[in-house]
């Protein structure tokens, strides 16, 4: 199954134009500065913004073509607004139940105590939306469009409007939804560390218009889309446990052609984890070096270089065995070692985050 | 109190009772749609709407008189189906009075939906509520104390008009003589002790209509973002 769309828009001072095939499976991020119109096309999506001529399917589920539009409230899906948009006149439990109640028995696919115990919620059962923290408040709007069984969830931007405190105590949530639940999502978010922790497929937008749609392991690598110029630019890895280091609390994670240390976080092995290798943490030497600190050292060959923002900086792109490393350098760095696509080199890695 | 004046108190409370309820049927969608719309005909509307409160209420009556009467547009229409015209009657008097007390029902509601927020019914519309459904399970509960207020205001300022049943129901007993016009009357003819008993009677009972308001709203606080 795949999800189409095909909107245009023109507004004052804004147009969409989006043409747009993302997997049925997993979650994709629509990701952007703001303005970019990942907002706008996910209202497209909801139906709460009518595009005309435009089209949306869901598998063989034609949600909107040139003759029909199907009404927001006839779309089995969910929405999570980025302030929640909680009823405040219906406690925590009414507002969990409103869509409950408003779909047939035979569509519960997700009882309401598995969404209420998967956002961990059940304390708030019955106060009301305005004695909640914000955090708490998004946790009970993402069980509230859990509760509907969507067959397709959207969620705008839900943690941008948190502190980085509150945010941290939904992360695992969400990460939890994503693993344990098989609807799609849709992700609106302007971060790139939200992206590297939840998406599986990206897509990057830019003044209305899709720039690029893939695997988000495959996109990060980029060199050429605007989150590249990013100061936390960086890939994302799948890999996979592939050992121990019991002394030195360390796993050894296993990618394609290679394999790198990280902290050991009680991963069984065998167990698939993402990590994220951020480009200003990855430096190039033209011999091995094994009198220096870090611990993951990975012969490699220069794909590509690429100017980075400041004309000083240089981002250069690293196949390591079929793994794709993104390392930000000085242009100086790039002239003095010689660096140019084809050119073998040793990547050091000085640190490497775990997702999950 | 007098046969008379107890007839009076009936037929006010009659026509405010009578006149908010019509006010609630046509003013309630009247004002949804001034709260949402982005058409410019809602200026226009609004104006009209609101024409009451600026006017002196026998510019008004004066002609709702003309049209209602047996000559004036509706009033001449209703004889030619062969129903009768409608001046100096109660019916008269319910049609006058709602439009008079149009500003009172159409403009809290209109802030208490505006207030309600587009992204609230969007929200009911993602969790499968239909236009309806969203209409009565979220907006009216959070408009609660728009609702309250309006019918207090439509209720209380029509049991307190003069000028308009004057001139469109003149001072017929058991038909548009009603509690204002009483008290004048007394007044007029130097009955200070009916006159008295009439208005503190009107006097307590709006103090106690609109304690009894503001208590439910403070028993029954409503968010209104």
């Amino acid at each position: 199954m795949s999800i189409a769309a095909r909107f245009h828009l023109d507004w004052p001072g804004f147009s969409l134009n989006v043409d747009l095939r993302v997997p049925g499976t997993g979650v994709t991020a629509l990701f952007g500065p703001s303005g970019s119109g990942k907002t706008t096309l996910l209202r497209c999506v909801a139906g709460l913004e009518r595009a005309p001529g435009g089209f949306l399917a869901l598998g063989e589920d034609i949600w909107q073509d040139q003759a029909h539009f199907v009404p927001t409230h006839r779309r089995a899906l969910g929405y999570v607004f980025q302030d929640a948009a909680l009823f405040p006149h219906l406690s925590v439990q009414g507002n969990l139940e409103f869509g409950l109640r408003r779909i047939a028995a035979g569509d519960r696919r997700v009882s309401l105590d598995e969404a209420i115990d998967l956002l961990g919620i059940r304390p708030l059962l019955g106060r009301r939306p305005d004695k909640l923290s914000g955090g708490e408040r998004q946790r009970v709007a993402i069980a509230r469009a859990l509760a509907v069984s969507p067959r397709l969830l959207l969620l705008d931007e839900p943690l941008a409007a948190l502190d980085l405190a509150r945010k941290r105590e939904i992360l695992p949530y969400l990460q939890q939804l994503h693993e344990t639940l098989r609807i799609p999502v849709l992700y609106v978010t302007h971060s790139p560390d939200e992206v590297a922790r939840f998406a599986d497929h990206l897509v990057v937008m830019e003044q209305g218009r899709v720039l690029a749609s893939g695997a988000v392991a495959e996109l990060m690598s980029r060199l050429d889309l605007p989150g590249s110029q990013a100061d936390d630019a960086g890939v994302v890895l799948e890999a996979t446990v592939a050992g121990r280091d019991a002394e030195w609390h360390l796993l050894r994670a296993a990618v394609p052609g290679g394999s790198l240390w990280v902290q050991d976080n009680g991963l069984a092995v065998g167990r698939r984890l993402r990590l994220r290798v951020l480009a200003r943490d990855v430096s190039l030497a033209l011999t091995r070096a094994d009198d220096v600190s870090f611990l993951n050292l990975l012969p490699g060959t220069v794909t590509a270089i690429a100017a980075c923002g400041h004309p000083a900086a240089r981002l250069a792109q690293i196949d390591v065995g079929g793994t794709l490393l993104l390392a930000r350098l000085t242009a100086r760095s790039v002239h003095a070692l010689d660096l140019k696509p084809g050119k073998p080199v040793w990547a050091q890695i000085k640190s490497v985050a775990v997702l999950e | 109190m007098s046969g008379a004046d107890l007839q009076a108190l009936r037929t006010t409370l009659a026509l405010a009772a009578l006149t908010t309820l019509i006010l609630l049927l046509v003013g309630t969608p009247l004002a949804w749609w001034l709260a949402r719309t982005r058409a410019r005909a809602a200026l226009l509307l609004e104006a009209v709407v609101a024409l009451p409160l600026v006017l002196p209420p026998t510019v008004l009556g004066f002609y709702m008189l003309v049209a209602l009467g047996p000559k004036g547009p509706v009033g001449g229409l209703l004889q030619s189906l062969g129903l009768p015209h409608l001046a100096f009657s109660f019916a008269g008097l319910v049609v006058a009075s709602t439009l008079y007390s149009l500003p009172f029902m159409v403009q809290p509601l209109r802030d208490a939906f505006a207030a309600v927020g587009r992204q609230m019914t969007e929200s009911a519309a993602t969790l499968r509520a239909g236009p309806w459904d969203r209409f009565f399970s979220v907006v009216v509960p959070m408009s609660r104390r728009g609702f309250l207020t309006a019918i207090t205001l439509c209720f209380a300022h029509t049991v307190g008009e003069f000028g308009v049943v004057l001139m469109v129901g003149g001072n017929i007993p058991g038909e548009t003589r009603v509690l204002s016009i009483a008290i004048y009357d007394h007044a007029e003819a130097m009955n200070h002790a009916s006159a008295h008993l009439l208005a503190g009677s009107l006097l307590v009972a709006s103090f106690l209509l609109l304690l009894g308001v503001y208590a439910m709203n403070r028993r029954h606080p409503v968010v209104q973002a």
